[in-house]
């Protein structure tokens, strides 16, 4: 066993695991923040997207070791005093999700893309989202959020 | 899916790292960014005993300016490399070629030394540092050697690098001025390039003074495509000279055939995919 700590979602955890454990199981399964899922498992879906000091990163493919003395943010992290994120509001406001399994990982995507690119084209955020899976197709209606959300500069 | 056991170790230096690969030998595995490794611990397609993870060395971080080189250390990440001013400046095909690299997430995690030391041929970052004469720092117990790039890819996922040492950085001749292009042909978002051509050029004037052309996926390692660099010096930068010059992409290859397109599918494509990456490099 290793002895991590970190920030997650502004709070600082500290626990023993072993060095194998993900951090994505490490998130859902010690933490029980369960709003970043697991998809494909095989780190090409993108559903189970955090931020690990600032940046995207796939949390089926880091370990929890490796993620010792960062700050990771979540889904669960990004409303604050009940309001929702504004990529958050742009996506239920655009209709940018139909079963919504991808939207965890969408919606933190999009915030490093935007945080990167506070006005990208729609072809920039075709490909910014392109490690992001949405098994209903939804594209269309995803990209129109994250424009929604680069209108109302939810970078800002 | 949740990989076989492992102990861990996460040293600070590199000579702490070097001492871990002694004493663990074959049983230990290098972690860089983890973005090829870690998918093949969950398959437990390969189950050491040991990782040892480079993270935590500081100094194999960032990119330096190195009088005719630049050197970028071997855990900057492809992300970082992407936006390096001095990659943009003195070795732009690397840049290039980072832009197509896998996904943002992976780029934020995975290593500009992890990818060349996993050297799956059909890895986007061989070719252009190959193409560049890049060369490799290798250190080990006897201390640091140099690796030129073409004998630093043996095989498919083998490199000159020893199982007791480590790839700690690259130097990447500067190609300042040059065009560069990085063509790459998928099916579908972020796939492995069926093939990509990864070309330079240095102009003078409307002339190809000199170009340098590496090929991804037509072998069981990145290629030099020599004999197109060589038909390429002197020619004039028109579609006819280069198309004429791309032809010759084939040669010294053995390309591989499966689901994407068999092997003569891929010579064709060496071919197409060299003309544009030539005369986009050229700004033709």
């Amino acid at each position: 066993m290793t002895r991590i700590t970190m920030t997650v979602d502004g709070a600082q955890v500290s626990d023993d695991v072993e060095p194998r454990m993900l951090l994505v199981q490490y998130l859902r399964e010690k933490l029980g923040k369960t709003g970043t899922v697991i998809g494909c498992d095989t780190s090409n879906c993108g559903a189970c997207t955090v931020h690990l000091d600032g940046r995207s990163v796939k949390s089926c493919n880091v370990l929890a070791v490796q993620a010792d003395g960062a700050e990771v943010t979540t889904i669960e992290g990004l409303a604050t005093d009940g309001q929702l994120h504004p990529v958050q509001e742009a996506f239920r406001e655009c209709h940018g999700l139909q079963c919504g399994f991808c939207t965890p990982g969408m919606i933190m995507q999009s915030i490093d893309l935007l945080n990167e690119n506070p006005h990208p084209t729609e072809e920039e955020i075709r490909l910014g989202l392109e490690g992001n899976l949405c098994r209903c197709t939804g594209y269309h209606n995803i990209v129109k959020a994250v424009q929604y959300a680069a209108r109302e500069g939810a970078s800002s | 899916m949740i990989p076989a056991r492992f102990d861990y170790v996460a040293p600070a230096t590199v000579e702490e790292a070097l001492a871990a690969l002694a004493e663990h030998g074959d049983d230990a595995k290098l972690i860089a960014g983890g973005q090829s490794l870690l998918p093949v611990l969950r398959m437990r397609l390969n189950a050491p005993e040991m990782v040892v993870d480079l993270g935590r060395i500081e100094s194999l971080r960032g990119v330096s300016d190195d009088g005719d080189a630049i050197l970028v250390g071997a855990m900057t990440t492809h992300a970082e490399v992407g936006v390096d001013p001095l990659v943009a400046e003195h070795a732009a095909l690397v840049a290039k070629a980072i832009t197509h690299l896998a996904d943002a997430q992976v780029r934020h995690r995975g290593t500009f030394g992890g990818a060349l030391a996993h050297a799956d041929p059909a890895g986007d970052l061989g070719a252009p540092v190959l193409a560049l004469g890049g060369e490799f720092l290798v250190a080990g117990p006897g201390g640091t050697r140099t690796v030129a790039a073409d004998d630093f890819f043996v095989d498919y996922f083998t490199t000159a690098v020893g199982e007791d040492e480590i790839l700690t950085g690259v130097r990447l001749p500067k190609h300042t001025g040059w065009g560069a292009h990085y063509e790459k042909f998928v099916r579908i978002a972020h796939q492995w390039p069926i093939v990509a051509v990864a070309a330079a050029v240095r102009l003078d004037g409307d002339t190809i003074a000199e170009a340098r052309v590496g090929l991804t996926n037509m072998g069981s390692t990145p290629l030099r495509a020599r004999a197109v660099e060589e038909a390429l010096a002197g020619q004039p930068a028109t579609e006819d000279a280069v198309r004429r010059a791309a032809e010759l992409a084939v040669e010294g290859t053995n390309p591989p055939s499966d689901l994407n397109g068999d092997a003569d599918y891929r010579r064709h494509l060496a071919k197409v995919l060299t003309r544009r990456a030539v005369l986009t490099a050229a700004g033709v």
